[in-house]
């Protein structure tokens, strides 16, 4: 068993309360960061702490705090969200369900880091029940002291407040987000000015993922190097909320360190896959990832290494697919989710990728043809010409079922039916 | 019309807004609530109340998967078809439900009980193949559990409050 630091005070069927937290060590860290540290040093520990943004990217958190210059104006803001529509992500919903003050306390302490005053947490409609408890987790902090005006007797004010989104899988990207919350239609911006100078309301603005905020009171309280050191692989740090989804015996949300192995977490913690399925692929991110080759199935679940198979970690969320699941059928689900899901925005993401579902499902349903191929491979490339990650994205699991899973594809088309469907 | 007590709630939350903007989502819901869905009328009271021209408003509303712009039952029933569910038997829950219910996806009954919508991945994976219903989400489901689910809110009364 590793050490539980994200889910140390999970319970079955219930929350922490504020008291258990806080018997856990909870608000420690503020009161240190408060008394001891300033905003820069507060930075300076989440930096060399190699905090990566667990949201997808994995770009340094005190890197993108850092961002927010001295000379910014005020008021500044910080949003997290409780909003992860990916396929096979649901450690928001986990993480809002044990512990719901780490998470407040981890936005106090961003907050502090880049002196903001306002902390916005961005729910989805289909966690109205996150919703609901934070508002009265929030009351709590409140009247705690803990937020509000001159906090624990200090000079820093902060203030948090729930912002229920109409549900959208788009209002995950970042500029797409403050468009939401302003009460614009949700759709990203080209090419827009770094949201950590002109964000919400045209103010500094730092958007962290739910998970990556929950790390750094932890980071504060015992430092960069203890964060490193629960990483099992040098080039990550932390532990990391994995959810496993598929054909396993024991579905759920790990916390395991970052880095550890694909195998072991399938075997160890899902219980391995259910009787009479053998593993084929999985998405190891989210549906924005590649299928990963079955040689890849000792791979050490961090940024880099997933980099390095030419994957990537996104958010951790394992989907895992058996021997019997058709590899073009799920691709054919994946895509109508992105193009039900597309803003509309922007020409490449509008028209690429209907035409790559039209594509897949004359594949899967017998009407496939060789040329339809490199259509789907150029179709692909022109997502990469669109305004934000989403269309990218969505083309991942397609390019690689191209890549890794070429004989499927091609008993399709052979074939001219599905070979998983009797 | 709306009642004057919830108009005036909804006034004092927006007067008390930085931004009144940035309650447009909960005005909807809190519309789509009493009036049962966002109708045209109740898009243009929402309107008056923010601020802003009806298009504007409609402009979001047609954008969320959550707010309905058509009459709706009285439990919408929003089945997940995320690639997890897909995997889990999505299928054979999304037709027996349709059996059952005597709809399609996308219709509601005749005595305006149930109205089933898809949904992307709801993030209850690790329970899949699962539903959301008035906000609330059921998994994993067979058809079992979903003839018992269905009977249990048959004789319920509704719950009105969530977003749904």
């Amino acid at each position: 068993m590793y050490p539980q630091v994200l889910l140390q005070n999970r319970k079955p069927n219930r929350i922490a309360t504020m008291d258990e937290y806080r018997q856990s060590g909870g608000y420690q860290a503020l009161t240190m960061a408060l008394q001891k540290y300033s905003p820069k040093e507060v930075q300076q520990i989440v930096i060399d702490a190699n905090l990566q943004g667990r949201g997808g990217a994995g770009f340094p958190a005190g890197l993108k705090w850092k961002a927010v210059a001295d000379d910014f104006p005020l008021p500044r803001y910080i949003i997290s969200n409780i909003d992860e529509y990916e396929p096979g992500t649901f450690t928001d919903r986990v993480m809002t369900h044990t512990d719901p003050h780490m998470i407040i306390e981890g936005m106090l302490i961003a907050g502090y880091a880049v002196l903001a005053e306002k902390g916005i947490i961005f729910v989805r409609p289909s966690y109205e029940s996150s919703a609901i408890i934070f508002e009265r987790e929030i009351r709590i902090a409140k009247e705690a002291g803990y937020l509000g005006k001159n906090i624990l007797g200090s000079n820093f004010s902060f203030d948090m407040l729930v912002h229920r989104s109409g549900g959208r899988y788009i209002c995950g990207e970042g500029t797409a987000q403050i468009n939401a919350i302003q009460g614009k239609r949700p759709h990203p911006l080209q090419s827009p000015i770094r949201s950590t100078e002109k964000g919400l309301w045209d103010k500094p603005t730092v958007l962290n993922n739910m998970e990556t905020l929950v790390n750094v009171p932890h980071i504060v309280r015992h430092g960069a190097e203890w964060f490193k050191d629960l990483a099992k692989t040098k080039t990550s740090s932390g532990t990391k909320l994995y959810c496993v989804s598929g054909k396993v015996n024991r579905p759920g949300c790990f916390e395991l360190p970052m880095g550890i192995r694909l195998s072991e977490i399938i075997e160890e913690y899902a219980g391995g896959m259910l009787p009479g399925y053998e593993f084929k692929t999985c998405l190891p991110g989210g549906a924005s990832t590649y299928y990963l080759q079955k040689k890849f199935y000792e791979v050490e679940m961090d940024f880099d290494s997933l980099k390095k198979a030419a994957n990537r970690l996104g958010t951790g969320a394992i989907i895992v697919f058996d021997q019997k699941t058709c590899l073009v059928g799920a691709t054919l689900n994946l895509i109508e989710f992105f193009v039900r899901e597309s803003c509309g925005w922007c020409t490449p993401c509008r028209e690429a990728l209907p035409f790559i579902r039209d594509l897949l499902w004359r594949i899967e349903t017998g009407e496939g043809r060789e040329e339809f191929i490199p259509m789907l491979r150029r179709m692909s490339q022109h997502t990469w010409k669109s305004y934000c990650a989403f269309a990218p994205g969505a083309t991942m699991p397609v390019t690689s079922l191209l890549d890794n899973f070429p004989d499927e594809v091609q008993e399709h088309i052979s074939q001219k039916k599905c070979p998983y469907k009797a | 019309m709306l009642p004057k007590e919830l108009l005036e709630t909804l006034q004092r939350e927006i007067a008390s807004a930085e931004h009144p903007r940035e309650l447009a989502v909960d005005i909807m819901f809190a519309l789509q609530n009493h009036y049962g869905y966002l109708s045209d009328g109740a898009l243009e009271e929402g309107a008056h109340l923010l601020s802003m021209t009806p298009l504007e408003l409609e402009e979001l509303a047609t954008f969320y998967d959550f707010i309905y712009r058509e009459p709706v039952g009285k439990y919408v029933i929003h089945i997940c078809d995320g690639v997890v569910c897909w995997m889990n038997g999505y299928q054979s829950i999304v037709d027996h439900l349709c059996t059952k219910l005597g709809i399609r996806v996308g219709e509601t009954t005749k005595d305006g009980l149930f109205t089933l919508l898809p949904t992307a991945c709801i993030g209850y994976c690790d329970l899949s193949p699962a539903m959301l219903i008035n906000g609330r989400a059921y998994g994993p489901l067979t058809s079992e559990r979903v003839d018992d689910i269905l009977n249990r809110l048959r004789a319920e009364a509704p719950q009105l409050k969530m977003a749904r």
